[in-house]
């Protein structure tokens, strides 16, 4: 049998856009018929969205719904059970010198973090959209994806038993530029089976498609479009490992992927950006990037993610010169 | 998007994007009550009535303005004669790129000032006047400055020699940008200037004339007077000038080339447009939406090269106007001294009344209206963005400019037909090109008749860039090296 008229997973968005015939080579007519994006169009509408002047009311909720949807994270090998309860701490008051600080989404970790993140958060832990915090673990073998496909199963199994919300795993870039798009998308759906509890339901899914390493637009209009299709609940733009990671034109990118989504079928899919979001300033252009490329019903905790650890005291600081009229400085707000 | 005009977000009971009102402070600028005519590099009264120069956002008075009458436009010209021949053309190609420089760099420094300024009078939002009109001002200066030294290189052949006085006459659209246009390459090329500015927009030009006195240009080199249409009229045909250069309307255009026909004055006319912008389905469609807009909301439109007719290809027609119309609901109208606002006010009375008549027309003739979704200020000119769409190309919408926020589309079904139905019009300034296979996007560039054409993008404009049109979009070329021809003779010929 011919590679490209393999069948692939039968996934349920994809068979219905699709069609039930779903192989290789359908996927790759219905990625390739994508329209094109034209690179400088792009970056000038996203410097341009970059441009608004958010103040005194419109900034100040803006400061407390970027808190709300930060992903506070620490990926380093480094880790210890003790830095992953002091950023659940962080995580649950961020602010101890005010409590009208919102908290934040959820804390990333790696899988082996997830229990002691989920022990600590204690009756903190749930979800965003009540309040509550919720714990997502990076796994198939992050940041590079570059493992068999059983490990990543495995991995991402062992986050979800261990109390996972939330997966952030990678695709295989390699498999992308190569052109073997069916066989991302089997792993993607893959995954996403792996994501199911023993109760049925599912952790979210959130793809990472490391637009820093798809290096052209048309490849990540691609990457966005065949993780909806393979079953994402978010789409992600980066592992914080690679450079370039969230840029804000990827962002619009992938946010007008997620508009058309729902233009066609109704159906509402999250964004996050991750890694290099590290000053209130640039998150506020997100937050207008979001709400006038989307709406504003997007910027909500399962909607919308930033990914990111040092944005959460650059906030803290705004929001206390917000509240005082004065600037103070780092040692006025805490370390994760 | 659908639900964009809706959404406040839910549990939060707060409207984002209702932003907090965001003005640019005025406190920058500093507005004499009355303002008089710069002759000889002097502030001197105008012998004509005075008018007032309000704001077409609030229709409040901002400052008075001198009128000049016949005997102010022949003290001007005769300042700028005497400054030729005394000062200017007496220094160095060198000396005359310093004052440029100089003045590149004072335009700079005092830009927010320029731009608030330029806002409060013309009507245009802050965020255009401070990132696109205000920046491209100094880039002229800078650019053509560069040139004062090298006329020897500007394709006339060796040392090519300036003309004399030239009178300028610029519209309303981009009061300091066309100003720039003018002046710039003039200067350079060792001619001296009376220019006159719209007479709905005089204000940027004047704290321009004291950026002159700034920088310390000699007297007389720049005079700057303001009146209306006779004042323009007598500085165009004072027989003592030698070189006209015209922006605005045909019909003006018109008469400016009968009166000075003979006359042996060089003329440069950059008349109207209605330009198309040819979206083709393989276009990279999100940026080509924003294409559009930019295309013709621009400035209210008001800009003579706005890609005012929309030619689509049949096929994606439908799904282009949808996502057209989701944008346009974003669009924010309002308070031109906002940062926020992407649509400001109509420039006057007199031109919101001629939008409204060419769109009523085309509602008559049939085609289909819509109107974005935005709240209308109670005092001031203003027009929310319009999109007919059912035109046909023998509509009146799609064959006569209306210079408003009024977008018409048609469509086609073949690249030739594009390109019949973009070249079908009396003008020939500019059109644009929507289409992601390079190969396509020259063929059709290749067969448009129209000065500039945009591939990919719209209303982007650049010193070292040739601008002008065919037609009756009028003749001349502004801006690059061929900018200069407009201001120079060859040594082996006189214009006189």
């Amino acid at each position: 049998m011919n590679a490209t008229s393999q069948a692939l997973a039968p996934a349920e968005r994809a068979v219905e856009l699709i069609g039930s015939d779903l192989t290789e080579k359908s996927l790759r007519l219905h990625l390739e018929g994508l329209p094109g994006v034209d690179a400088v169009g792009l970056e000038q509408r996203a410097a341009a969205l970059g441009t608004r002047s958010i103040k005194t009311t419109s900034k100040a909720w803006a400061l407390d719904r970027i808190i709300e949807l930060i992903d506070l994270t620490t990926l380093e090998g480094a880790d210890t059970p003790g830095k992953v309860r002091s950023l659940v701490a962080k995580a649950v008051n961020p602010d101890p010198s005010d409590t009208s600080t919102p908290r934040v989404a959820a804390v990333c970790v790696y899988g082996d973090m997830v229990a002691t993140a989920v022990e600590a958060l204690g009756a903190a832990h749930g979800d965003p959209d009540s309040g509550l915090i919720s714990v997502a673990a990076v796994a198939t073998a992050f940041p590079s994806g570059r493992a068999s496909l059983p490990v990543k199963l495995a991995d991402t199994a062992d986050a979800v038993a261990a109390g996972a919300d939330e997966i952030d795993m990678v695709i295989d870039r390699g498999a992308f530029l190569a052109g073997n798009y069916g066989s991302v998308f089997d792993q993607i759906v893959a995954v996403k089976e792996a994501c199911r509890r023993d109760d049925g339901t599912f952790a979210h899914l959130k793809v990472i498609l490391e637009t820093g390493e798809l290096n052209t637009y048309d490849n990540v209009r691609r990457a966005s479009w065949l993780s909806i299709l393979a079953g994402a609940d978010f789409i992600k733009t980066s592992t914080g490992k690679v450079s370039p990671a969230a840029t804000l034109p990827v962002t619009l990118l992938m946010l007008e992927v997620v508009r058309d989504w729902h233009r066609l079928t109704g159906e509402r899919i999250g964004v996050k950006p991750a890694g290099g979001i590290r000053t209130s300033k640039d998150a506020i252009k997100y937050l207008v990037t979001v709400a006038e490329t989307v709406g504003e019903q997007w910027l909500q905790p399962h909607l919308f993610r930033f990914g990111a650890s040092s944005l959460l005291n650059d906030v803290l600081l705004q929001r206390q010169k917000l509240t005082t009229g004065r600037y103070s400085g780092p040692d006025y707000v805490t370390m994760d | 998007m659908t639900d964009v005009s809706t959404g406040s977000t839910p549990g939060s009971g707060s409207g984002f994007l209702d932003y907090a009102p965001a003005p640019e402070s005025t406190s920058v600028l500093h507005l004499k009550q009355s303002y008089g005519l710069f002759i000889n590099g002097e502030f001197t009264e105008g012998h004509g009535t005075p008018f007032q120069t309000i704001s077409p956002a609030t229709e409040e008075r901002i400052a008075e303005i001198a009128n000049a009458n016949s005997a102010d436009v022949d003290a001007a010209v005769a300042a700028a004669r005497r400054a030729y021949e005394r000062s200017w053309s007496t220094l160095s190609g060198a000396d005359r790129g310093k004052y440029l420089f100089r003045i590149a760099r004072l335009v700079q420094e005092r830009a927010r000032e320029l731009a608030v300024a330029e806002s409060l009078d013309n009507g245009k939002p802050i965020k255009e006047s401070r990132d696109v009109d205000v920046p491209l001002v100094a880039a002229w200066f800078f650019y053509y400055a560069g040139w004062a030294d090298k006329l020897d290189y500007a394709g006339l052949g060796p040392a090519p020699r300036a003309l004399g006085v030239a009178a300028q006459v610029i519209p309303w659209n981009f009061p300091l940008l066309m100003l720039a246009w003018k002046i710039a390459p003039a200067l350079a090329a060792g001619n001296t200037v009376v220019l006159k500015p719209a007479e709905t927009t005089p204000l940027s030009a004047l704290i321009f004339a004291e950026i002159l006195q700034q920088a310390e240009l000699p007297a007389g080199v720049v005079n700057i007077i303001t009146g209306a249409g006779d004042t323009g009229e007598a500085l165009v045909n004072h027989p003592d000038v030698n070189k006209v250069a015209f922006t605005g309307s045909t019909a003006v255009g018109r008469a400016i080339a009968k009166s000075t026909a003979g006359s042996g004055k060089k003329l440069t006319l950059e008349l109207g447009g209605k330009a198309a912008n040819i979206v083709f389905d393989d276009a990279p469609i999100d940026q080509a939406i924003e294409g559009i807009v930019n295309g013709i909301f621009f400035n209210q439109g008001h800009v003579c090269c706005a890609g005012s007719r929309l030619l689509v290809q049949e096929n994606v027609h439908d799904e282009v106007v949808e996502r057209l119309k989701e944008r346009l609901s974003t669009l924010r109208l309002g308070d031109p001294l906002d940062k926020n606002t992407d649509i400001g006010a109509i420039n006057s009375r007199e031109q919101l009344e001629r939008i409204r008549e060419l769109s009523d027309i085309g509602e008559r003739e049939g085609a289909e209206r819509w109107t974005a979704p935005c709240v209308i200020p109670e005092k001031g000119f203003w027009f929310a963005p319009t999109i007919f769409t059912n035109v046909s190309t023998s509509s009146t919408i799609a064959r006569e400019e209306i210079f408003g926020p009024v977008l018409s589309v048609l469509t086609f079904r073949t690249p030739a037909e594009a390109v019949a139905k973009a070249n079908n019009t009396p003008y020939g300034l500019s059109a644009g090109i929507w289409s992601d296979k390079g190969s396509r996007i020259l063929a059709v560039a290749d067969q448009l008749r129209a000065g500039v054409i945009w591939a990919n993008t719209f209303n982007r404009f650049d010193p070292a860039s040739p601008f002008g049109g065919y037609k009756e979009s009028g003749y001349g070329r502004e801006g690059g090296r061929q900018g200069l021809a407009a201001y120079l003779e060859s040594a082996g010929w006189s214009a006189r």
